[in-house]
């Protein structure tokens, strides 16, 4: 579901190996994304609503993943979170 | 019955119906004792609750994947802290001013990990809806493990440099590392309701980011592979107890109108609480960091103005709003970390770190970083004390400061729009008369005094002679109140205090790396390699 709020959201992720895979994803599948890079962590903010899809990251990653091993790598995120078997969202709900 | 063969497998449940069975399904309806006597502290809040099973964690995490994914984090972790240890990593930080701040952290940071971990067990064992309970077991938990991560991982600095190998028996004394012990306290002597308000989402989720995410991404910067691993590795459990915070501010919002004004109070409280905690980080920040990554007031733009702005649009819907005293913190953001730097630079001699005036390179980025303030407020007044360093003259408070009674600093700021007028507030209670250091301290005081004035005050205890240790004789003709003060809060007078150059750890630096203690002043000692020299030397190896 759309949201209309452009108020933005984000994850911050450490910068290693195991996340590069998933921030490729998230920029392939969030065109309005913003990457910022600092020293040891990533943060990526979104306008309104961010995505990050498990058949993106497997076809980045080569092989299968589940969306609760962003846990280990995760520094922290703003917006409220819905998390399926296949998409973790970070949204925010109003303008 | 079927031969096994033509069983079909049972369906794979997906990720909701999984959390669903393993925290409601493990739930259960109490036969021989009321509701009311197993729930006892869930009522007198006056928070309403129509149904339980409405909350829900996101994540959808359950006991099973918690314990596989942070027995990963802990392998990752202990792996990186070993090399740490191996290597002699506390030698690669860029200088020991450094250190300086890990004490800080160590003694005033790591017992509210380990506070947390008794607060979150209470939750687990008060709330009655299974949802809240397993996620407040599990952060109960997390917290327990950043406060035995923290521990081993500054225990090798421990080692080398001195004023870290006291921290519990500090954290209860110490006048300044009352600020957070109070903090803590008073969340946790709170209901239920206030201290997840408090601590998961006033604290956690609209602070805590802009302390550790710009202060560990600085640790980084600064060559301190074991602080960023466990900050790192503690984080990935905040942004879990962060989305437990803004869940928890929903679920109360969306079960009653009647939870509104009592929300909007505690978030009112306790950011005020919380930012006044973490102004402690703006100093970490901008004046102990020898590399900077970003300064206090870009953080806060960060992660308080843009971010915390983000969060209060969405919850305007339930009617919340932003923080009563938001607009003086974003008034002070040009000044929290000057003023606390200035005073305990004065009060060095009875901190348990060492201290320096910022070096020229240091004042030129902050002249940048803060061109409407710096420049104008306090350059002058380093400038001046420098002066008098050199003269031989330095300057120092040889008094305590007075204390805030609601958050226990000392009443340093100044009144938002007026840098040069220390703001005092002050309240009467039974005939008495209480001190605090602002208007969103003052609110806290006059809404629950009867809490307040029961605050034990380190500095008004030190003056009333209750801060020495048993045998210590006031009435000796060489007794020297100062020096059993910190005696009695497990400061080393001349080791753990007072001056960076000349200290111990400055020293032992120079004399164990060959490197300045201090980047900006070039080197104290002779220990240090003349660089230029090594390099001829190299130049003529290789020929």
């Amino acid at each position: 579901m759309a949201t209309t709020s452009t108020q933005p959201v984000f994850i911050a992720l450490q910068a290693n190996n195991d996340t590069l895979p998933i921030i490729d994803a998230i920029r392939q599948d969030n065109p309005n994304a913003i990457v910022h890079d600092y020293p040891a962590m990533v943060k990526i903010d979104c306008p309104g609503r961010l995505v990050i899809r498990r058949e993106t990251v497997e076809e980045h990653l080569g092989r299968d993943f589940d969306l609760r091993e962003i846990q280990i790598n995760m520094i922290s995120i703003a917006g409220n979170v819905d998390e399926s078997d296949d998409e973790f969202v970070l949204e925010w709900k109003t303008h | 019955m079927a031969a096994e063969g033509n069983a079909k497998p049972a369906k794979k449940l997906n990720l909701k119906e999984n959390y669903a069975l393993l925290t409601r399904g493990l739930g259960w309806e109490p036969s021989y004792e009321k509701k009311e006597d197993i729930f006892r502290n869930v009522d007198f809040e006056g928070v309403v609750i129509h149904d339980w099973d409405k909350w829900e964690d996101p994540f959808r995490l359950t006991m099973d994947a918690y314990w596989k994914y942070q027995g990963e984090k802990e392998r990752k972790l202990y792996a990186i802290v070993d090399a740490f240890q191996q290597h002699n990593g506390q030698f690669n930080v860029t200088d020991a001013r450094y250190v300086q701040a890990l004490k800080v952290f160590i003694n005033g940071i790591t017992e509210l990990e380990y506070d947390s971990h008794r607060g979150f067990n209470m939750l687990a064992r008060e709330f009655p809806g299974v949802g809240p309970r397993i996620a407040a077991q599990m952060q109960s938990l997390d917290e327990l493990r950043h406060a035995t991560t923290q521990i081993h991982t500054i225990s090798q600095y421990a080692k080398y440099f001195t004023g870290m190998n006291e921290f519990p028996y500090q954290f209860d004394r110490v006048w300044y590392l009352s600020i957070p012990k109070s903090f803590f306290e008073d969340a946790v002597t709170s209901g239920p309701f206030e201290f997840i308000v408090a601590i998961s989402f006033a604290f956690e989720y609209v602070l805590t980011n802009l302390a550790f995410m710009p202060w560990m991404s600085g640790a980084a910067f600064n060559g301190d592979m074991a602080t960023v691993s466990f900050g790192f590795s503690a984080q990935s459990d905040e942004a879990r107890h962060m989305t437990l915070g803004i869940e928890v501010i929903k679920f109360l919002l969306e079960q009653d109108p009647a939870n509104v004004p009592l929300v909007q109070k505690w978030i009112d409280k306790w950011f005020w609480r919380g930012y006044r905690l973490l102004s402690l980080l703006a100093t970490m920040m901008d004046y102990m960091l020898p590399k900077r990554v970003m300064a206090w007031n870009e953080a806060w733009e960060i992660y308080y103005e843009q971010n915390g702005g983000a969060l209060f649009a969405d919850l305007a819907r339930y009617g919340i709003k932003p923080p009563k005293r938001a607009p003086e913190t974003i008034a002070e953001k040009g000044h929290v970390a000057h003023q606390m730097w200035s005073v305990f630079y004065a009060n060095r001699d009875a901190v348990g770190f060492q201290m320096w005036l910022p070096s020229d390179e240091e004042m030129a980025w902050m002249s940048e970083k803060y061109p409407d303030t710096f420049d104008q407020y306090y350059r002058p007044r380093y400038e001046y004390w420098k002066a008098q360093e050199a003269a031989g003259t330095p300057f120092k408070n040889s008094t305590l400061p007075q204390l805030c009674q609601v958050c226990q600093w000392p009443c340093l700021f100044t009144e938002s729009g007026d840098p040069t007028t220390l703001s005092l507030r002050e309240s009467e209670y039974q005939g008495q008369t209480f001190h605090m250091c602002s208007d969103g301290c003052k609110d806290i005081f006059d809404d629950t005094p009867e809490k307040y004035v029961h605050a034990w005050l380190p500095v008004h205890q030190i003056y009333q002679g209750n801060c020495f240790l048993p045998g210590v004789d006031p009435t000796a003709p060489d007794f020297n109140p100062m020096v059993e003060a910190l005696r009695y809060m497990g400061i080393k007078p001349g080791v753990d205090n007072g001056d960076f150059k000349g200290s111990a750890d400055a020293t032992n630096w120079e004399k164990w790396t060959s490197r300045p203690a201090n980047i900006h002043e070039g080197a104290y000692t002779d220990a240090v390699r003349d660089t230029a020299s090594t390099a001829d030397v190299t130049a003529r190896k290789a020929g």
